[in-house]
């Protein structure tokens, strides 16, 4: 049984609602009945040993697991109050509302204005694309390195500043929700912290779930923390709770490093 | 310690053969390699000599003729691009499209696994079979008649399961990560194709093609099934009319007792090389450009 | 590295509250000693009931900033002059705290006085509270402006201050010997003179704790030796 403590009384409107979400690859079960709730504009980390299946879970949020061949997703998850698994719901225009960015930076092989510009013209979107383009730079603290090279393909930049390029190219389109793969593992201390003061100012317009198997990332961002163990919710508090005195015996041993 | 010197003359003298093996293992690639480079330079020097002579603006706008010195391979350079060329127009659409069907839309099903075996034996088909497929199909049944537009089509079902293996390897090479980050900004399948996909490819793909085309070029079995005559005065001005391939003509040439015919047939094959490099430099340019990139 | 870069903005804004939350309690503190000392040399008895309250909130910072100091060590991970400032501010946060109450336990013995009969005159006093009190505000201003050399110069103070809680012990004996009437006047001044010791020590401490924030070095217990 999972010990959710604290987060009604944050005073923020739920932005997601997780209930009893289960996910299974053919016979193995990857997430176990997990229920949790994540508050608007906060930062929730998603935290746990390798295999828990936090990547899992967080790709329910965006109906990424649609596109696993074998994936089979029960339960619900309300966005909005309706959930995103019902009969009617297009997953595309899901994603739009939610958006991703992932472990590896991965920017398409064409120039920094054309990456950032690519979800917009596939969600039909005719109005200032220049405006659109900038404003998402600079909200991934990338535009004043590359406003003067916006042709340069995203290829010539570095890990750090690709990671920011799929960054504003997910803000591009406007989303409520932002998904976080670990989006810092691949980079080094420098680019990391960059990285972690973005998610800090970011989390004023969007609503941020952030998987980290750095558990110092997640104690020094984000507002709430899940411990997940073998696919299910171990305990679920505000961070401040969770690492200086949690209510779990598993959580504590994970947290002080006795195991994971 | 006794041991020890054990241990050091035993690895000392292992070493010694480790490195003999090794250097006569390389002897013995080289050398293979050597074997195809020789035999390929015997044939180029033995065809240029005798070809050479032979070519000239005259030889390349004459039509075949009953006389050496008027012999020219209008006709059949003609036909080869004519045919080839409807082939490209025939097959790649075709190919690329249900290389996308099977990678990117078919379930992953067993029927589709099937399909896919299928589609590499068909590769390994013999060519002579497809002539005969082609005869039935195109020139009796269809009523196509010995053409221009018969030989393409065979030539295309010929070809097809090849460019469709290499298109499938080219697509399959697209990251997923790619896929991912696209479904992920909200794209149908259809965008993530269209816009990352196929272009991340098209290089690979076209390789592929072109390097299937130069095959292509050079088939004579099943063109000779559907019709190509040897003996061609005219050059195709239509997809009805008959034609004639250089492979062919040079096949004609060489059957011919007369001498002077062999150096004509030399110098066809000269002119068939040389379309033959063109296209495959082309696809090398292509590949590597599409390294550079990446 | 500038300190308020694009990087760890946040953490840096929570260091920055708390250094205010500490001088918020120094600048109390200093307030309290100032008035209880006051109170002693003037036998002013109204000081004390004030005082308290003014001590109800250095001991709700006292709380806060351990609250605070923990969040930022388990959340934070701090490194090097950072940690040293954190632990450092928690230490001086206790200390600043008893010093709270031994001022207030000085105005109340000043009030007592008040009352009482015959009170002794002695000089020591004044000097043991200008020493006293300039010790704390040393130390206070060797924290803020992060001196080292200004908190040796309180720790070797210590000794005087030692020195008189002495003196004051013997005159005041000797006054209780000498006329019974004044043993209640002279028990309260030996009181006052011990808090003030202790206050003298606790600045020592937080001048000790100046030392380790800048330079990284424990000089407790003399473990550092003669300069």
């Amino acid at each position: 049984m999972a010990t959710v403590y604290g987060i009604g009384s944050s005073g923020a409107a739920p932005a997601l609602e997780a209930k009893a979400v289960s996910v299974s690859y053919g016979d193995a079960t990857a997430v176990r009945d997990v229920s949790l709730t994540v508050p608007a504009n906060r930062v929730v980390a998603l935290i746990g040993p390798s295999g828990c299946g936090k990547s899992t879970l967080l790709r329910c949020f965006n109906r990424m697991n649609d596109l696993v061949p074998n994936a089979r997703v029960a339960g619900r998850v309300d966005f909005h109050g309706r959930d995103l698994y019902d009969h009617g719901v297009d997953p595309v225009e899901v994603r739009r509302r939610i958006g991703m960015v992932f472990q590896k930076p991965n920017p398409f092989p064409k120039s920094i204005f054309d990456n950032v510009a690519f979800g917009p013209r596939v969600n039909g979107f005719h109005g200032d694309l220049d405006g659109v383009v900038e404003a998402s730079l600079r909200q991934s603290a990338l535009w004043d390195e590359v406003s003067d090279r916006l042709g340069d393909s995203a290829y010539a930049l570095s890990g750090g500043q690709q990671q920011r390029l799929c960054i504003a190219r997910t803000l591009a389109v406007k989303p409520e929700v932002v998904l976080m793969d670990e989006p810092a593992s691949s980079l080094d201390p420098i680019a990391t912290q960059r990285i972690e003061e973005l998610i800090y100012q970011l989390k004023e317009r969007y609503t941020i779930v952030i998987v980290t198997h750095n558990m110092q990332q997640a104690a020094r961002i984000s507002d709430y923390t899940a411990f997940l163990y073998m696919g299910e919710l171990v305990e679920y508090g505000p961070t401040e709770t969770i690492f200086t005195n949690p209510r779990e015996e598993r959580t504590e041993a994970y947290v002080t490093g006795r195991f994971g | 310690m006794r041991s020890n010197e054990g241990v050091d003359r035993r690895a000392g003298s292992y070493h010694g053969r480790r490195r003999a093996m090794g250097l006569a293992f390389a002897w013995l690639c080289g050398l293979s390699t050597c074997v195809g480079i020789v035999a390929l330079a015997v044939l180029l020097v033995d065809v240029t000599l005798d070809g050479a002579p032979r070519l000239s603006v005259d030889f390349l706008s004459s039509f075949a003729s009953r006389f050496p010195d008027r012999a020219g391979v209008k006709a059949a350079l003609a036909g080869s691009v004519w045919v080839v060329t409807l082939t490209a127009v025939i097959a790649f659409p075709l190919s690329v499209a249900a290389a996308i069907y099977l990678e990117e839309y078919a379930p992953k099903h067993w029927t589709t696994r099937a399909i896919q075996t299928n589609i590499a034996n068909l590769a390994g088909v013999p060519s002579i079979v497809y002539g005969i497929l082609g005869l039935a199909l195109f020139v009796r049944a269809l009523g196509l008649d010995r053409s221009v537009l018969s030989g393409a089509l065979t030539l295309s079902l010929l070809i097809m399961p090849v460019i469709i293996m290499s298109a499938q390897e080219a697509i399959r090479a697209v990251p997923s990560t790619i896929r991912d980050a696209a479904y992920g900004l909200g794209a149908t399948r259809w965008q993530v194709v269209r816009h990352q996909v196929i272009p991340m490819a098209l290089p690979g793909i076209l390789t592929g093609t072109i390097l299937a085309l130069s095959r292509a070029l050079g088939e004579t079995a099943p063109l000779i099934m559907v019709g190509a005559v040897g003996f061609v005065a005219f050059t195709p001005g239509g997809l009805s009319d008959q034609f004639t391939v250089l492979p062919l003509q040079i096949y004609s040439w060489v059957s011919r007792p007369q001498p002077e015919f062999q150096e004509i047939a030399a110098a066809g094959i000269i002119v068939l090389l040389s379309l033959l490099l063109t296209m495959n430099a082309a696809a090398i340019v292509l590949r590597n450009r599409y390294q550079a990139r990446s | 590295m500038r300190r308020g870069a694009a990087s760890r903005r946040h953490f840096h804004e929570e260091l920055d509250t708390l250094q205010a939350r500490l001088m918020e309690m120094a600048g109390i503190v200093e307030r309290l000693i100032g008035q209880a000392a006051e109170a002693v040399l003037k036998r002013d008895w109204s000081m004390a009931e004030r005082l308290v309250a003014d001590d109800d909130r250095v001991d709700e910072l006292e709380i806060e900033i351990d609250e605070r100091v923990m969040e930022l060590l388990a959340l934070q991970q701090p490194m090097a002059v950072d940690l040293r400032q954190i632990v450092a501010t928690n230490k001086a946060s206790n200390d600043l705290e008893r010093m709270g109450d031994h001022a207030v336990n000085i105005a109340k013995a000043a009030g007592r006085l008040s009352q009482a009969a015959a009170i002794p005159e002695v000089r020591e006093l004044a000097e043991m509270v200008s020493i006293a009190t300039g010790m704390v505000s040393q130390s206070l201003a060797a924290f803020v402006s992060r001196d080292p050399e200004a908190a040796r110069i309180v720790c070797e103070t210590d000794d005087r201050v030692d020195d008189l809680r002495g003196s004051m012990y013997r005159i005041l004996v000797t006054h209780m010997l000498e006329d019974p009437r004044r043993l209640s006047a002279a028990l309260e001044l030996l009181l006052v003179s011990q808090n003030l010791e202790r206050i003298a020590d606790l600045a020592t401490n937080i001048a000790e704790d100046v030392v380790f924030l800048v330079e990284g070095r424990n000089i407790k217990h003399g473990a550092e030796g003669p300069a």
